[in-house]
């Protein structure tokens, strides 16, 4: 197991050097940093001088080395937009980002499972059909669209739940949290049910296929036969092996949860890093960019390995040395 | 009866294919189609059907701005669906809307189809190296939410154009975007068939006669590699309205003065809060239509497609 969790380790080094490749070369020859920095009316001699202070001036390889080396110790420069360090910006987005992502997964999981596990049970009983027939739906509605109806129905004309932003926020040294405080956990509300809703239909729908595979199996009804509780079966026989694919659908999915955050964030103004991007495209703010694309690479790297593990802890079969 | 037995025309036995039947005898993909059919004719026939032509300053009248849709009071049958803030009909805003959107989308697809078949049938008939780097560099990119990726590429171009080019070549900085987002997929459908064709005694007669690898990629395994990668891009058209209209949204697509049916949304969404939500929810229920009738056919060629499920 070690052995194989090692091989995947030095299998995403390869993935974060090219990464960063990119990550470098947008950050190097996208835009002019040096005329967005002093302005129009900079002298020629300025620019030399500003060229040099970045850095600019050396060959190539060694400006690729610099910028790795200084983004390990996760510096980034300044924005161009902000004025401010980039590691600065995406650590203060950070704990938003983090927050709504966990929460859709969460939401995600506690609904689509029980739903999918029932509508596996009665393929064919009103309540399974109805509730397959909305999930096409929800996997059709663009998240943006979504949002846009949310907030219509519940902020606009119910007026029960706040549109944007996190409400009030407790800080722990670097983490503010929108956990504690009431008007916290109500603006949590929409945007997570937003942003966790197709994945919910997507985990329904594969546990639903999962166990109508695996409830005709030889297994299942043998436990039928010794008389075991439906509870014990379902649960303890049954949704213990549809397990393995939904891992792996989740796993790969909260990359997918971290893109649409983009989306998300945009529709409710969540002050998270999506928001940030998508602000810093608008202003061809290259810095951000660049340490985003590196920043979400390492998150999706660490993410496959949590899987990784994941499979064994769930699949006995997986720890027999091969 | 007749001496003669005609041969059936090419429509008939169009009708007598296993297809058509599958088609005839499935509700779900007859009223997809008629959908997909209606927004195809509403979209790319606007400049005659539209009630208005909403890109004509002269007959915009700020006195009928934000005028509710039909049966509500203060309508007007000349804005079935109502007007924006501009006084522009949503109806022919949504007709023109539509049109962009589908260009974007099948622009897109056709892009990433090229990229991904040339790619796809170059990895799978060399392999070694050239298969390693190209089929790395797919799963690379695969790892990555497409409209991510779709994303910090059109933020990448729009940064290298002049300011002044920007909004004039918003379109095909799009539809390069969402193309290069999606060309894994259709690389590794295609790349996996062609390792399978390679094999075959056809081309290696091809090979033994002399025909060079260009040729025999083109014409000998393409047509055999082609049937599963169409089914894919059928999917991936719904796919990549959506990414249009997301990144349209997101103020990151096509301008105001040129709007897919994401910029209306996006439009709309301004004036959610004071209740005029005819401007926002109209394009979005025509897009989320749409999308899911491109999803359901797309779903019924594939089944259909399946000689297993036969």
């Amino acid at each position: 197991m070690i052995a194989q969790l090692a091989s995947r380790l030095l299998q995403a080094i390869p993935v974060l050097l090219v990464v960063g490749f990119l990550s470098f070369a947008i950050f190097t020859y996208v835009g002019d940093p040096v005329s967005i920095m002093l302005g129009q009316n900079a002298t020629p001699a300025m620019r030399i001088a500003m060229r040099h202070a970045l850095g600019l001036d050396q060959p190539f390889l060694v400006q690729y080395w610099r910028f790795m080396a200084r983004a390990i110790h996760f510096n980034f420069g300044l924005s161009y937009r902000l004025a401010l360090p980039v590691s600065q910006l995406l650590l203060q987005r950070l704990p938003a980002t983090t927050e709504l992502v966990m929460t859709s997964a969460v939401l995600a999981l506690a609904v689509g499972l029980p739903l999918g596990v029932y509508t596996g049970i009665r393929p064919n009983g009103f309540v399974s059909r109805s509730i397959m027939a909305g999930s096409l739906v929800g996997v059709s509605l663009p998240t943006f669209l979504l949002g846009i109806l949310l907030i219509l129905f519940f902020s606009v004309l119910l007026g029960w739940l706040p549109s944007f932003g996190r409400g009030h926020v407790v800080d722990f040294a670097h983490w503010s949290t929108g956990f504690l405080t009431v008007s916290g956990l109500r603006s949590l509300i929409l945007p997570s049910i937003t942003l966790g809703l197709f994945q919910m239909t997507l985990i329904m729908r594969l546990v639903r296929t999962e166990m109508l595979e695996v409830l005709r199996s030889d297994y299942i009804k043998f436990a039928r036969a010794r008389g075991l509780a439906p509870r014990v079966i379902y649960f303890g026989h049954a949704l213990r092996n549809t397990l393995v694919p939904v891992i792996t659908i989740v796993g790969l999915q909260i990359g997918g949860l971290i893109g649409f955050s983009i989306v998300t964030e945009t529709v409710f103004q969540w002050p998270g890093m999506g928001l940030l991007l998508v602000q810093s495209i608008q202003n061809a703010d290259i810095p951000v960019m660049s340490a985003y694309l590196l920043l979400i690479a390492v998150v999706f790297v660490v993410i496959n390995l949590i899987v990784d593990i994941l499979y064994y802890v769930v699949d006995p079969r997986l720890r027999v040395g091969r | 009866m007749s001496a003669t037995v005609r041969a059936p025309g090419r429509l008939a036995r169009a009708w007598d294919s296993d297809l058509a039947w599958s088609f005839r005898h499935s509700p779900v993909a007859v009223v997809s189609a008629a959908v997909v059919l209606a927004c195809f004719i509403g979209a790319f026939g606007c400049n005659w059907l539209a009630p208005h032509d909403p890109f004509d300053l002269a007959s915009l009248s700020l006195s009928n701005s934000f005028l509710p849709p039909v049966p509500l009071s203060g309508s007007s049958w000349s804005f079935v669906l109502g007007t924006d803030d501009q006084g522009r009909g949503v109806l022919s805003a949504i007709m023109y809307g539509t049109r962009i959107s589908l260009i974007v989308g099948f622009a897109a697809i056709v892009l990433a189809l090229g990229i991904g078949i040339t790619l796809g049938l170059v990895a799978g008939y060399f392999g070694g190296i050239t298969d390693a780097i190209l089929m790395r560099t797919a799963d690379v990119q695969l790892s990555f939410p497409s409209l991510l990726i779709a994303l910090l590429v059109d933020g990448i171009v729009r940064a290298l154009l002049p300011r002044g080019a920007q909004n004039a070549l918003e379109l095909y900085v799009l539809i390069f975007a969402i193309g290069i987002a999606r060309w894994p997929q259709f690389a590794r459908t295609v790349r996996g068939s062609t390792l399978v064709e390679r094999g075959r005694e056809y081309v290696m007669a091809a090979r033994v006669i002399g025909i060079g690898p260009a040729r025999i990629m083109a014409s000998h395994i393409l047509p055999n590699v082609l049937g599963p990668v169409l089914v894919l891009a059928t999917i991936n058209l719904g796919l990549a309205i959506l990414d249009e209209a997301t990144l349209s949204f997101l103020g990151l697509g096509l301008p105001p003065t040129q709007p897919s049916l994401g910029t209306l949304i996006s439009n709309g969404n301004n004036f959610l809060y004071s209740g005029d939500w005819w401007i926002t929810v109209f394009p979005g229920i025509v897009l989320a239509g749409m999308v899911l009738a491109i999803n359901l056919l797309g779903d019924w060629l594939r089944d259909a497609l399946n000689p297993r499920l036969r």
